[in-house]
């Protein structure tokens, strides 16, 4: 599989991270350099085989669906670039 | 006194307890040391003050009686880990300026057992990466060199510090994280000893999050004594973390018998790899006998997925860094862009995430989009996991057969020059953590301990793998290899 600069860019896209168009090109080919090792996998018979999806096998704990926490705005907000009046600030969504 | 700073953690538990040394002097010897080795880049912020409150704090308690082992002991903390109030920003310049309002578990434990805290540690951003390269606060060095050459040369990575930083002696001891290598491979550049745990040992609640199934902390110590009194500390049930274990932590330091009589040793015929140095080949072969001659039984063993675990770590690691770093979106915390008129939040996000993050987390994390996105998550993402599962039956499969540990090179070369690698390809990078990326991917406990110099005078280090939750009985081989290594080489210091 060869991934082209379409590709490359439509990938910056859903990742949302903004790449020039002249860098596009350097990027696909980084993509396949990777991709290429990464195709390797293609050798290993993994027929029957179950996706891992713990590596330990653990049941995960339950807990009572109670609040055990809260009241924290000020400290939620210490670290936002722009929080205003009790919120996070972002730029207009909606017209 | 001078160079307290060389002290280890147990030499520096017992002198504390006689009355020997107090916790503030062996702090100020850090922090001078740290003082004078800038060249280093090993620590990144420092909290000079705090850490003299914290010792105070610690030679009471001490004075008091009944202090735990890690009580007064100096300490440098991985930027990866949340510290209250104090930078925590993973190496990123996304993170810049962040000061988390909590402490993470690990700190927190260290930090309740009376450690001090001498301040955070260079890194790769975000733990991305084999030689501290890719870090927004400039590469850390290692503190050994080739020779009389003066060469700059990396100290590993991702938890590049804490190498450094440890074995210059500017701290006791330091916590490191590992991914696919990132305690082992820098401590097997540097000469130093790294564990890393069974998966769940370490509660992972505000250790930054890269590869939340692989991501593991652990301690990177002078020794393997260390090792275990450190370990100790950092261990235990979390219910802040759903993948911790609720079981007992052992005393660790307690199993270091050195007796491994009776053991079984397997030599994975796999890991024998085109283009390794002989050096290290013969280094191998020197601590199989070593462990014959100290009692153990010695099989040769065959992993047989191992040439797939780089393939799979390096879709599996991408696709759950994409999912985790897209919480930095500059709205909650870190680095916002300056946006243009007419900019909306897309904009926001695209143009925020370019400049917070680092070349290799943004190849990472769209290499990660991509493999998850419809279409290549069946080929791609399901894959990678099936072929893990095989890798981990393959190390279920040798225990089975009553396999206690395995042997292994740590790293395929030892420490290279910074730049150097500046214009291989990503993959060739990836290649440093061809022997220690499928003990992450199993779950597995592994342990780095320094070995012998090669011919250029620089360290290299051998990797012991270990059943899942006997950290215990691995420290143990560890230590029996080790005092038949005797490695006590030291960097000459430069800098």
């Amino acid at each position: 599989m060869s991934i082209d600069i379409e590709t490359a860019a439509k990938v910056a896209k859903l990742a949302r991270i903004k790449v020039e168009d002249e860098a596009l090109p350097a990027l696909a080919q980084e993509f396949n350099d990777i991709l290429g090792f990464i195709e390797q996998l293609n050798e290993v018979d993994v027929d029957g085989v179950e996706p891992m999806v713990s590596v330990t096998p653990m049941r995960l704990k339950r807990r009572v669906d109670g609040v055990t926490d809260g009241d924290q705005q000020e400290k939620v907000l210490k670290n936002a670039p722009d929080a205003r009046e009790g919120f996070f600030a972002v730029p207009k969504v909606v017209e | 006194m001078a160079d307290l700073n060389n002290m280890k953690i147990a030499e520096a538990r017992d002198a504390l307890r006689k009355g020997d040394v107090t916790s503030l002097e062996l702090t100020e010897s850090c922090l001078t040391a740290i003082e004078g080795a800038g060249a280093l880049n090993a620590f990144v912020h420092n909290t000079p003050d705090m850490a003299r409150d914290q010792a105070k704090a610690a030679d009471a308690r001490i004075k008091a009686g009944d202090a735990p082992d890690m009580c007064g002991i100096p300490l440098g903390i991985k930027d990866l880990f949340c510290t209250k109030g104090v930078e925590s920003q993973a190496a990123s310049n996304i993170l810049k300026g962040f000061k988390p309002e909590y402490e993470s578990t690990i700190t927190s434990k260290l930090f309740e057992a009376g450690s001090v805290m001498l301040g955070k540690l260079n890194m790769d951003e975000f733990a991305m990466g084999s030689s501290n390269e890719t870090s927004a606060y400039g590469n850390a060095v290692n503190p050994w060199r080739r020779g009389n050459d003066d060469a700059q040369l990396t100290p590993g990575g991702s938890s590049g510090g804490s190498a450094s930083a440890v074995a210059a002696d500017l701290c006791l001891a330091a916590t490191g994280t590992d991914t696919g290598g990132s305690i082992r491979q820098p401590a097997a550049f540097t000469g130093i000893t790294g564990i890393k745990p069974t998966y769940g040992r370490c509660s992972r609640w505000g250790v930054v999050a890269f590869a939340s199934s692989l991501d593991q902390a652990g301690p990177m110590t002078k020794d393997v004594r260390d090792a275990a009194i450190m370990l100790e500390a950092m261990c235990g049930h979390d219910p802040m973390d759903s993948t911790s274990a609720d079981l007992a932590v052992p005393n660790f330091e307690a199993m270091l018998t050195g007796d491994i009589k009776g053991k079984t040793i397997g030599i994975p015929k796999e890991y024998h790899m085109d283009g390794i140095p002989d050096e290290i080949e013969k280094l191998w072969a020197d601590g199989r006998q070593m462990l014959q001659d100290a009692g153990a039984k010695i099989v040769d063993i065959s992993l047989p997925h191992t040439k797939y675990a780089l393939p799979a770590y390096y879709v599996i690691a991408p696709a759950e860094a994409s999912s985790n770093l897209a919480r930095y979106d500059g709205v909650r915390y870190g680095h916002r862009a300056t946006l243009e008129a007419g900019d909306g939040i897309t904009e926001m996000y695209e143009k925020t995430r370019a400049e917070g993050f680092g070349h290799e987390v943004q190849r990472r994390v769209m290499i990660g989009t991509y493999v998850l996105s419809a279409g290549f998550y069946d080929a791609y993402y399901n894959r990678a996991r099936k072929v893990r599962t095989l890798i981990k039956k393959d190390f279920e499969d040798v225990f089975a057969q009553g396999v206690d540990a395995i042997l292994t090179p740590a790293t395929p070369s030892s420490a290279f020059g910074l730049g150097e690698m500046k214009d291989a390809d990503p993959v060739q990078m990836y290649l440093n953590d061809v022997f220690t990326v499928t003990v992450n991917l199993a779950g597995l406990p592994g342990i780095a301990v320094p070995a012998g110099l090669d011919k250029q005078g620089l360290p290299l280090g051998l990797q012991l793998i270990g059943r899942p939750w006997e950290e215990g009985d691995l420290l143990n081989t560890a230590y029996a290899l080790e005092q038949s290594l005797g490695f006590v080489a030291k960097p000459s210091k430069w800098w």
